[in-house]
């Protein structure tokens, strides 16, 4: 145990405990194990999943030898799965490690039941139509889809799950949420107890800056008809005026620095509104917990936080004595854990409403969601068959016209090569001597695609169609490493319900190293 | 037909390489001598052989490099194995660089990696000068300023001030922290070096020392005030070892005493590893994804087989997925990479007071004590050997516009102990730049 938690140290201080253990129940299958799914599913390995299967029918060539490091010399001619299978497992010996010598598309058709026992699914280097019937089955069966393509200098990657909830979206820019303009009486009455304009030059300087700004906001109140000030600037003048300069106050500093919250409170968020407003926070007994706690968001927010999300109890370092700043924590932390309980409350109502008294939330679970109720996000992804089926073509037409980069033209060429294979029976540009009549079957394929989607006259940049048929369907291994390396990060963010997934379709240009999400 | 259907090892890459294409880098040339020279004649160095540096092995070896030679200081530890692959639990204890070399090699046949077991101070840098690209998987700011001096001083300049494309080293860094992460492309003298661009790195947070002693408010002020004030204390005379286990226990024992008595509560071992290692987490997938940006990146310079990246790559995974790339300026008066950092010198200026004037520069604070000058090649004024030295001396004496051959501005090296590489002044004379020296001293 000692050891394992040291192995994986560095990870943990990102998903803790609890994400490393959804990590170590996942049962991941990735299909084919070319370079693409060999990278993704070794970042899966060292971080420690449960168990992994690997589906490809192929032997390991000597092109092999040139892309993938999951395979060695000794195993030339031999089963590629096994091979790869076997060097990963030498990585991290706590994983369990399978494979299965056959083609994906052939298991497909064969046994459609066989992807049931697994968590999450990575499909790699597959093209439309298996694609097709493997999202069909993987949304059946409730398992997660993580698509990833390596395609010369192009790469795209693509989530398909029906819904995910996450919870600990741990968002770059955390919002403080203090409540300095409308303090709680428990607040108020630890802020009376403080004279600001105390001649002990000691105690002036070492107030804790959240006391300073309730206290100077209510004495502009006083004098401006229970007003706030109108804007920052008049606010920081009042701050300012309180201060003491030839004393170098750094609580005063941070007062001056975090004056607009108070004017400024954090908002309901566009994501956490839209949580909100889903239809499925109107539970019944079918509803998963994480339902259930919104659907108790919402009455909490209309009850006893007045519109607000229950407090998250954390507060940032002030300067000041220590004892002032350990009494302002504790009374934050008390008001969140009475947040929690009022919460937990309306969950254990709604539990009975529904019928599921027996089995209630822990309150663990409870407080985890309460802390995090202003940054929840849920991801519902459209399915392959509709995306594939969509009229998008107006606004790819849109974007291949504003876009400067090539990544719209990249995701629809990507699309036509799969539309080419399926024509001809192999991808544009395998041959040498037929790339100058590929690249205008390509481009005609390409332009054929965008007239489907209703983008017709949209033109396609002759120097991007002409590169990929130069890729000609190659696998470069840093290309590879990316886009395994971006779908294997995609894999712990849908298994550990933590940060937020990509949102539509990625597509990564290794020519000038960028990237887009688009949504078509 | 047959022939381009056979599998070979480097058909994928051969794409690239034997195939001309529109979206290339300038002078592409595709053919079957890319690979060779890949293969025989180009010398990579990694620079570290950690997170990063494990992938970019493989990556470099894999995209047909040949000989690569990698450098760090650093032995194995249990921490490493969640994304150092190249590493084995039993492996624990032995010297990174070696490992990591042997491992690739057995893997990947044909390719040579020469590991060095040292810092990268201890090389001479004449070593550095024997790579055609340099590629850095590092974490510290020092070690990355370091390396960039050094080829920042391999740089010359022509008469015109243009960079001599000669003596142009390119750096590939790379750098992660969780799921953020950023790799660039460094050609001194052409694009931004490591320190026109210094404040892309954020600077470290310290707390103030009367915070730690007199009002700890957070676990972190218990811990720092147990390593950086108790330590000296109640240990005297034992320096302080972050990988001693007994020295971290102490530290977290003492912390948690602190936490009581000023009741504070959250200090945990692992915070106190934490805060007194200033550990940075990280995971495989964002050192792969940062590692083979750059590694793809060293492919293009070295075959000009793709475009360029533009300067600067910032990745972030924490919110969906970014990859962008954020082009900056060049520092035109970089004491690093610049033509030369402007001086205004008095016309009737000596060598000596002009040597004083520079050790007064707060522009070359710490980075001058005995600055030794030349000209063109011509050595003005040497610190040492000796007899350099006496032969230079009658020129302290004389004005340094004789000196530069009477021109009303020029370029000098000043060549110093504390410099890596040479530190290049612009010399422009004005009439009159003594006496206002004068009176605002004699103000002051
Ligand atoms: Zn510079």
């Amino acid at each position: 145990m000692a050891q394992r938690n040291n192995k994986y140290d560095r990870q943990l201080r990102i998903w803790g405990e609890h994400g490393q253990t959804a990590l170590e129940t996942a049962r991941v299958c990735v299909l084919n194990c070319g370079p693409t799914g060999s990278e993704a599913l070794k970042n899966l390995v060292l971080g420690g999943i449960g168990s992994f299967t690997i589906v490809d029918a192929s032997k390991v060539s000597a092109a092999d030898l040139g892309n993938n490091y999951l395979v060695d010399w000794e195993s030339l001619g031999q089963s590629k799965a096994k091979s790869v299978c076997a060097l990963l497992q030498e990585l991290n010996e706590s994983v369990g490690a399978k494979f299965v010598e056959e083609s994906p598309e052939a298991l497909l058709e064969s046994n459609p039941a066989f992807f049931a026992q697994f968590t999450l699914v990575i499909a790699t280097q597959m093209t439309e139509a298996p694609l097709l019937k493997l999202e069909e089955i993987c949304r059946q069966q409730k398992v997660m889809l993580v698509i990833a393509r390596s395609y010369g200098l192009a790469g795209l990657v693509r989530i398909s799950v029906t819904e995910h909830d996450i919870i600990e979206s741990k968002p770059d820019n955390k919002v403080e949420d203090l409540r300095l303009h409308k303090p709680w009486p428990e607040l108020q009455s630890y802020v009376d107890e403080f004279d600001i304009d105390t001649q002990d030059h000691n105690i002036h300087k070492h107030i804790p800056f959240a006391i300073l700004l309730i206290k100077i906001a209510e004495d502009w109140k006083k004098s401006h008809d229970g007003k706030l000030p109108a804007n920052v600037r008049l606010f920081k003048e009042a701050i300012t005026a309180r201060r003491r300069v030839e004393e170098d106050e750094d609580n005063y500093n941070e007062a001056l620095k975090s004056a607009y919250i108070v004017l400024f409170p954090p908002s309901i968020s566009s994501q956490l509104r839209a949580v909100l407003e889903d239809k499925a926070s109107d539970v019944d007994a079918s509803s998963s917990d994480f339902w259930i706690m919104v659907s108790a968001l919402k009455q909490f927010m209309a009850n006893e936080g007045q519109g607000e999300p229950p407090l998250d109890g954390a507060i940032p370092d002030m300067h000041s004595f220590t004892d002032y700043y350990i009494k302002l924590q504790k009374i934050y932390q008390a008001r969140a854990e009475a947040d929690v309980t009022a919460v937990e409350g309306h969950v254990a109502r709604i539990l009975k409403q529904i019928g599921r008294e027996s089995s209630p939330i822990p309150r663990s679970t409870i407080k985890l969601f309460c802390k995090n109720a202003r940054n929840l996000r849920v991801l519902r992804c459209k399915m392959l068959s509709d995306e594939f089926s969509s009229r998008s073509g107006p606004e790819l037409q849109r974007l291949l016209a504003v876009e400067e980069s090539s990544h719209p033209a990249l995701y629809v060429l990507l699309r036509a090569v799969d539309h080419f294979a399926a024509t001809y029976n192999r991808f544009p540009g395998v041959f040498d001597g037929e790339m100058e009549e590929d690249v205008s079957r390509l481009k005609s394929l390409a332009v054929g695609l965008l007239n489907d989607m209703g983008g017709g006259g949209a033109s396609l940049p002759e120097d991007v169609v002409s590169e990929i048929c130069r890729f000609g369907a190659g696998e470069i291994h840093c290309v590879a490493s990316i886009v395994g390396g971006i779908a294997s990060q995609e894999c712990i963010k849908l298994l550990t319900r933590q940060f937020t997934p990509i949102q539509g379709t990625f597509i990564y240009n290794a020519m000038s190293a960028t990237s887009l999400v688009l949504n078509v | 037909m047959a022939a381009s259907l056979a599998p070979t090892r480097w058909a994928d890459l051969d794409r690239l390489l034997l195939r001309p294409g529109n979206l290339v880098g300038p002078g592409f040339e595709p053919g079957p001598e890319l690979l060779e020279s890949l293969q025989n004649d180009l010398r990579v160095l990694v620079i570290g052989a950690g997170g990063l540096g494990c992938e970019l092995l493989k990556d470099l070896a894999l995209s047909g490099f040949g000989h690569i030679d990698v450098i760090d200081m650093d032995t194995i530890d249990v921490s490493n194995l969640n994304r150092q692959f190249l590493f084995r639990m039993q492996d624990v204890g032995k010297p990174k660089a070696e490992v990591a070399a042997e491992r690739v090699m057995q893997r990947v046949k044909g390719v040579t990696v020469v590991p060095h077991f040292c810092r990268i101070e201890e090389k001479d840098v004449s070593f550095y000068q024997d790579f055609h690209i340099i590629v850095l998987g590092l974490d510290s700011l020092e070690a990355r300023s370091y390396i960039n001096s050094v080829v920042c001083g391999f740089l010359e300049y022509e008469e015109d001030g243009s960079p001599d494309q000669s003596t142009i080293k390119p750096l590939v860094d790379g750098g992660t922290e969780g799921f953020k992460g950023h790799a660039r492309v460094i050609f001194p003298g052409i694009t931004p070096c490591f320190h026109c661009s210094l404040w892309l790195f954020p600077p470290q947070i310290t707390f103030p020392l009367c915070t730690l002693a007199e009002t700890p408010r957070s676990p972190a002020h218990c811990i720092e005030y147990a390593h950086l004030i108790q330590w000296g204390q109640d240990r005297q005379g034992e320096s302080f070892d972050a990988d001693n286990p007994e020295h971290m226990k102490w530290i977290y024992d003492q912390a948690v005493k602190r936490g009581e008595q000023f009741n504070i509560s959250g200090i945990t071992y692992s915070l106190t590893q934490g805060v007194v290692k200033n550990i940075v987490p990280a995971i495989a997938s964002t050192n792969a994804i940062v590692a083979a940006t750059c590694a793809l990146e060293t492919l293009k310079i070295a075959t000009m087989c793709s475009t360029g990246m533009e300067v600067y790559m910032q990745y972030t995974g924490t919110e969906g997925i970014y990859m962008r790339t954020v082009p900056h300026d060049k520092d035109p008066n970089c004491i690093m990479c610049s033509p030369g950092v402007p001086v205004e010198v008095d016309t009737t200026c000596t060598l000596q007071k002009f040597i004083d004037q520079l050790l007064k520069d707060s522009r070359f604070k710490l980075k001058l004590s005995k600055p030794s000058v030349s000209y063109h090649g011509d050595n003005l004024y040497m610190q040492a050997p000796p007899v350099l030295e006496e032969m230079t001396r009658p020129n302290l004496e004389l004005s340094l516009l004789t000196l530069m051959d009477g021109k009303t501005s020029g370029v000098l090296n000043i060549n110093d102990r504390r410099l890596t590489g040479v530190l290049r002044v612009r010399v422009t004379f004005k009439e009159g730049l003594d006496s206002v020296d004068m009176d605002t001293a004699g103000g002051g």
